[in-house]
């Protein structure tokens, strides 16, 4: 167990998660699993078309059944105060945006009869022909006003296309990345309890006033009267972030049925429905340069999807516009709009597709000119940010590539595909960079509680999916009291606790705990100048905002860190095994050695199954992901993840935040994919640019 | 259609009446109030649920309640005695083989089944002499094949192998089987 941390010295050690004991046996409370008296259990309809409307819905044998206390419709729904997100305006009408739509619900007083039941609802449609097909050649392609997180839809500096013609190395080439969904493996949950003007949400959120903020409008309700509960959540990666219609079905159904808790659960197959995923991408990267590799233009063009019924725009390429020096660079995005549901947050959202095609391509890019792929990443460091010119608060990219290399060995390593061979297994390795901006989020307050028996309490309305929250806080308190870190106690996952942000753009600790910092420092002044520094009996309390970052505007502030695989490819049945990663980051002060090792290691196979497993396939007839299940739509097994060698530089950036750390949770995907696919042409001499690498791929 | 049905979970015995389309998993969550195994995809492909049913580990979403009239169910907290912490449990926490903990209640449960399955000398794919009786070994790689029916979105596999080998070496009542 974790041995008694010395006051000050908490931060940075390897502790383990506080909230362990409760997980490991099952006893950590997520969404599903408050008891409360007497609750109902709802079962969604859903649409079975893509494009129309419902036309008639007879519900009487489904009300017949014993058991069911009432079926929601577009006919008795509770009418929205608002309406103007048509992902979440549900039951409003009987229009139709996409298959799997909620078009009602059956609530029984048990789930296998609100299931049963809600199989004998009759549903006739008005069907349209549905527009799924995902194509960069569709002559309706259109350009979003800005994309997800404000980032500026197209940049051009210099002149690309200019610079690309006269190069004397160039690389044009088309990358895709499909269709993924994000399932955690806690499906997303609610209990939904309304009593007279109030609303509760037991919920599996990654903020919960984010759900807060988004379900209040919609019932029309001050926020204060939406009350969420969310002390653990089984995993998000993006899709338990911007809340989904399954939390409005639960709310609109518990308000059917007054005072009684609502339980609704998403299937698995409804996660490939209603909960968001990452859009396809379909990315034209050019690539120039001099004749001694030193970058000259820089271009991606990407094509990608959004709902007809809401816009998401992913920000694919900004990752082109800083990660390299270069004088001229340019991107550009365009959507098409399709009768499909709407894509959304998947763990590096932008950074990861893009970082794909940008260093796939400057693997192919640096074997045209003849130079080592570690090499010819150092050479196009850039001294300043090439998009905004500012200075880089920290950027370890060259000491992440550096130090990787010596730990995998990759030095020596001969340049020519096929070249090592292990019986059937061609053997080869490969290197790619990755990139994550530093985000902080508004809205941010914390209170801190000293009692006289010398504990403290920490209260915050952070989110813990995994990350380490309840730990790292905790750690973070403990240094800035001075106190030994089993002294303090948090209290994060409820709207009734402080103001919050929530877990997402790898954000959580910059803005939660550049809060908690400030709390800390009010409470010792208050301490101080109230109670002439001793702790009065009855105990004193602070509450502080995040405070402005003073650095904000001065200097880009961004994670790196590099990637190296070693991939072994079986050259008669084209099967891709990778017996090891090595990943360095160089990712600020680290919090905890022990959940951040984790963390990156998490995302470090996220990508290896994005490079080699992952594809949600439509049926662009029908609009529907036809592998939507754990047995078809692949992620690693235990089995597919071999020796994980992970490790990040010393990194001292006192402008990022107090604590001098940068966000972890999304980088370890980024890149990664990348590298696997250069592992595998280094092994095979065959270059894939359309993930996933699956072994037809290999050997056509 | 209803049916009484007696289950003894985690040493308590409890008479209940349950749908007979009612999963054990849905009896221990919905019924019991036994939330320790979870339902991460109700199909038998994630693991979540595993639970030792008379002793071996089952998806309990894919066995109806009502065929199991009498049986015995472990769950990963019916593996705390007294309060304690299994030596499984401890060995996860200690090398963080988990993160958002969903899946792990079923990795644990799993992993125990897992080595009485070992000492037993039961062979698994990775097993080289599947003849060789009652000597399967416990390398890393029987142990990633063996614990792949159980999945991890949070992919703390690499941190799962070494938690279960601590815990075959030095965990007291944790029986390993053969030679790795």
């Amino acid at each position: 167990m974790t041995a008694t941390q010395a006051p000050g010295k908490a931060v940075g050690a390897p502790i383990s998660r506080v909230e362990g004991g409760l997980k490991v046996r099952g006893a950590a409370t997520y969404a599903y699993e408050h008891r409360l008296h007497e609750p109902v259990y709802l079962y969604p309809l859903q649409s079975t078309i893509a494009n129309g409307r419902v036309t008639k819905i007879d519900a009487s044998r489904a009300e017949a059944e014993p058991g069911v206390v009432v079926v929601l419709t577009h006919e008795n729904a509770p009418k929205l105060a608002s309406t103007d997100d048509k992902e979440l305006a549900i039951l409003q009408s009987g229009d139709i945006g996409f298959r799997g739509q909620f078009i009602g619900a059956v609530i029984a007083d048990t789930f296998e009869t609100a299931r049963y039941a809600a199989s004998l609802v009759e549903i006739e449609y008005d069907e349209n022909e549905p527009d799924a097909d995902f194509r960069a050649d569709r002559d309706d392609l259109y350009t979003p006003e800005q994309l997800n997180a404000g980032f500026e839809t197209d940049t051009s500096v210099g002149d690309a296309d200019g610079a690309f013609d006269s190069a004397a190395h160039k690389l044009a080439a088309t990358y895709t990345t499909p269709r993924e969904h994000n399932n955690p493996m806690e499906p997303h949950a609610t209990i939904a309890v309304w009593d007279e003007d109030e609303l509760t949400l037991y919920e599996s959120t990654q903020g919960v006033f984010w759900t807060q903020k988004t379900l209040a409008p919609l019932f029309g309700l001050d926020a204060g009267k939406v009350h969420v509960i969310s002390p653990h959540v089984g995993g998000g990666f993006g899709s338990k972030g911007l809340p989904h219609a399954n939390v409005v079905l639960a709310a609109m159904g518990a308000m059917l049925v007054p005072e009684r808790p609502v339980k609704f659960a998403l299937t698995r197959h409804m996660m490939f429905t209603v909960a968001g995923y990452r859009t396809p991408t379909i990315q034209r990267v050019r690539l120039a340069a001099d004749e001694n590799g030193k970058l000259s233009a820089v271009s991606n063009d990407v094509v990608e999807q959004t709902s007809k019924i809401k816009e998401f725009a992913e920000q694919t390429a900004t990752s082109a516009r800083m990660m390299y020096d270069s004088p001229n660079i340019k991107t550009t995005h365009r959507l098409a709009a399709l009768d499909v549901s709407v894509p959304s947050w998947l763990r590096a959202p932008g950074e990861a597709p893009g970082i794909f095609a940008l260093e796939c391509a400057m693997d192919e890019l640096a074997i045209e000119c003849g130079l080592d792929p570690v090499e010819f990443r150092i050479m196009n460091e850039p001294e300043n940010d090439p998009e905004s010119g500012l200075p880089f608060s920290s950027r370890g990219l060259v000491e992440c590539l550096r130090e990787g290399a010596e730990r995998f060995g990759w030095n020596g390593r001969h340049p020519t595909p096929r070249s090592e061979r292990d019986g059937r297994w061609l053997v080869g390795s490969g290197v790619a960079s990755s990139v994550y901006p530093v985000y902080s989020m508004g809205g941010n307050a914390a209170t801190v509680r000293a009692n006289s028996d010398g504990k403290y309490e920490v209260e915050i309305g952070a989110a813990d999916i995994g990350t380490g929250t309840w730990t790292v806080l905790g750690q973070i308190a403990a240094d800035e009291l001075g106190v030994p870190f089993e002294d303090v106690e948090m209290k994060i996952g409820d709207t009734t606790l402080p103001n919050a942000s929530g877990a997402g753009g790898s954000s959580g600790i910059t803005s939660w705990g550049s809060t908690v910092v400030e709390a800390v420092r009010s409470l010792r002044e208050k301490i101080e100048a109230d109670h002439g520094g001793n702790i009065p009996e009855e105990g004193v309390e602070a509450t502080a905002k995040m405070p402005k970052n003073p650095h904000s505007g001065d200097f880009a502030m961004y994670a790196f860190g590099a990637h190296f695989v070693e991939a072994r490819v079986d050259e008669d049945t084209g099967e891709v095994r990778v017996p090891r990663m090595t990943s360095v980051f160089a990712a600020g002060n680290i919090m905890n050695a022990k959940t951040a090792r984790s963390q990156f290691m998490g995302g470090m196979v996220m990508g290896l199954s994005a490079a080699l497993h992952e594809e949600s396939v439509l049926d662009t007839r029908f609009g529907h992901v036809v592998n939507h299940d754990l047995a078809e739509y692949h992620i690693p097994t235990n089995a597919d993840v071999g020796e994980m060698d992970v490790s990040w530089i010393e990194e001292d950036d006192p402008y990022v935040n107090p604590m001098g750390s940068k966000g972890i949770g999304e980088i370890g995907i980024v890149g990664s994919a990348a590298a696997v696919a250069n592992a595998v042409y280094h092994a095979t001499g065959v270059r894939v640019r359309e993930l996933p690498i699956t072994p037809d791929k290999l050997i056509s | 259609m209803d049916a009484e049905i007696t289950l003894r979970v985690d040493g308590e015995e409890h008479r209940l009446t349950v749908d007979t389309r009612t999963t054990i998993l849905d009896a221990l969550r919905e019924r019991i109030g036994n939330t320790s195994p979870k339902k991460g995809c109700d199909h038998g492909q994630c693991g979540a649920c595993t639970v030792l049913l008379d002793g071996r580990r089952v998806n309990s979403c894919l066995t109806f309640a009502v065929a199991h009239d009498g049986a015995e169910v472990t769950t990963s907290e019916g593996l705390a005695e007294n309060g304690e912490l299994h030596p499984m449990h401890r060995s996860f926490i200690e090398h963080d083989g988990y993160q958002c903990g969903y899946c792990t209640p079923g990795q644990i449960v799993s992993a125990v089944g897992m080595l009485e399955e070992v000492g037993n000398g039961w062979p698994s794919h990775a097993t080289e002499n599947v003849s060789a009786e009652g000597n399967a070994g416990l390398s890393d790689d029987e142990i990633r094949e063996r614990m792949s029916g159980n999945l991890c979105r949070c992919a703390a596999y690499a941190n799962i192998v070494p938690a279960i080998q601590y815990a075959a070496e030095h965990g007291e009542g944790v029986e390993r089987g053969g030679n790795a």
